[in-house]
């Protein structure tokens, strides 16, 4: 499974900021620490803002900060935001899908996007920072 | 989405095998969870998980196959706050002696004061000591609150999957 590039900035820039209380980062740094363009995580940011998720703190040494709850904002909040992980689930149709193959082929792909959801419905961003620091 | 920072205190509490007089409570806590009561199944799980007397000291030597099943409540005092229940079971679908969590309840208005933490470790020390080291579970994939609770104590996908169809 692969997620889109507005995705992956999205988690990287909130498991940044949501790592400690209060903690403030400039786009730059996080966009340099994860090798992205620092123009397309301000577009990310910008929509991370948008539904509460961070504020941008003005002024000399500004930046931005984690405003959400990282113990109820599950991973599938944020990816949500900028893609559909269950496509099938949600009504999008391909060519073949009405022959009886198509339809045996969507039950498998629904099963897949059934347990990627779930998983990612179940990981809060607490659990997952818990497992950045186990890795380190 | 977003919302607040605020976390419950800690609530302070005690873990030990539950006690016939519990079971009401346990019940209510049950009901409070899934808005089902079920006092049959709860006083049946009782009678099978620790109404024998060699259940009455948590620290005699496992004797018997009743000594890896364990019904466990979070008490303040007289008050049940949440409980957890488990069991080791080998070699079932070819798996080695493993730990299964069968149920997990905390009163709502606790949630996030570290008793489930509290009860889960509680009965991974009795695993532990029951010679097992790996700890197991079984959710309906929508219960997405009670997985990221398990997601939280490190839990992840394991290398079974359960299969099933209309009869």
């Amino acid at each position: 499974m692969k997620l889109q590039k507005a995705t992956r900035c999205a988690l990287f820039a909130i498991l940044e900021l949501a790592a400690g209380q209060d903690r403030q980062l400039s786009a730059n740094e996080i966009a340099e620490k994860y090798g992205i363009s620092t123009n397309h995580l301000a577009k990310v940011l910008r929509s991370l803002g948008r539904v509460g998720l961070v504020e941008a703190v003005r002024g000399a040494g500004g930046g931005y900060r984690f405003s959400g709850n990282r113990r109820r904002t599950t991973l599938l909040d944020i990816i949500q935001l900028f893609e559909t992980i269950d496509p099938i689930r949600n009504g999008e149709r391909e060519d073949g899908d009405n022959t009886s193959e198509g339809k045996a082929l969507c039950q498998v792909l629904m099963e897949i996007e059934d347990t990627a959801r779930a998983t990612f419905a179940s990981i809060t961003l607490d659990t997952m920072i818990k497992m950045v620091e186990r890795g380190r | 989405m977003a919302n607040s920072q605020l976390k419950q205190p800690e609530k302070k509490c005690t873990v030990r095998l539950a006690r016939e007089a519990d079971i009401s409570q346990v019940i209510a806590i049950d009901a409070e969870n899934t808005g089902l009561s079920k006092d049959e199944y709860w006083k049946d799980l009782y009678e099978r998980y620790n109404r024998r007397p060699s259940d009455a000291d948590e620290d005699a030597p496992l004797k018997s196959v009743n000594r890896y099943r364990f019904f466990l409540v979070a008490c303040d005092g007289d008050s049940v706050l949440g409980f957890i229940i488990g069991e080791v079971r080998a070699w079932e679908f070819g798996s080695p002696p493993c730990g299964w969590v069968f149920a997990i309840g905390v009163h709502n208005h606790l949630r996030q004061g570290g008793v489930g933490n509290t009860l889960f470790d509680a009965l991974c020390d009795r695993f532990r000591k029951a010679g097992v080291y790996k700890v197991r579970t079984m959710l309906a994939r929508d219960h997405t609150l009670i997985m990221s609770f398990f997601r939280s104590q490190g839990m992840m996908a394991g290398p079974f999957i359960e299969l099933e169809k209309e009869l």
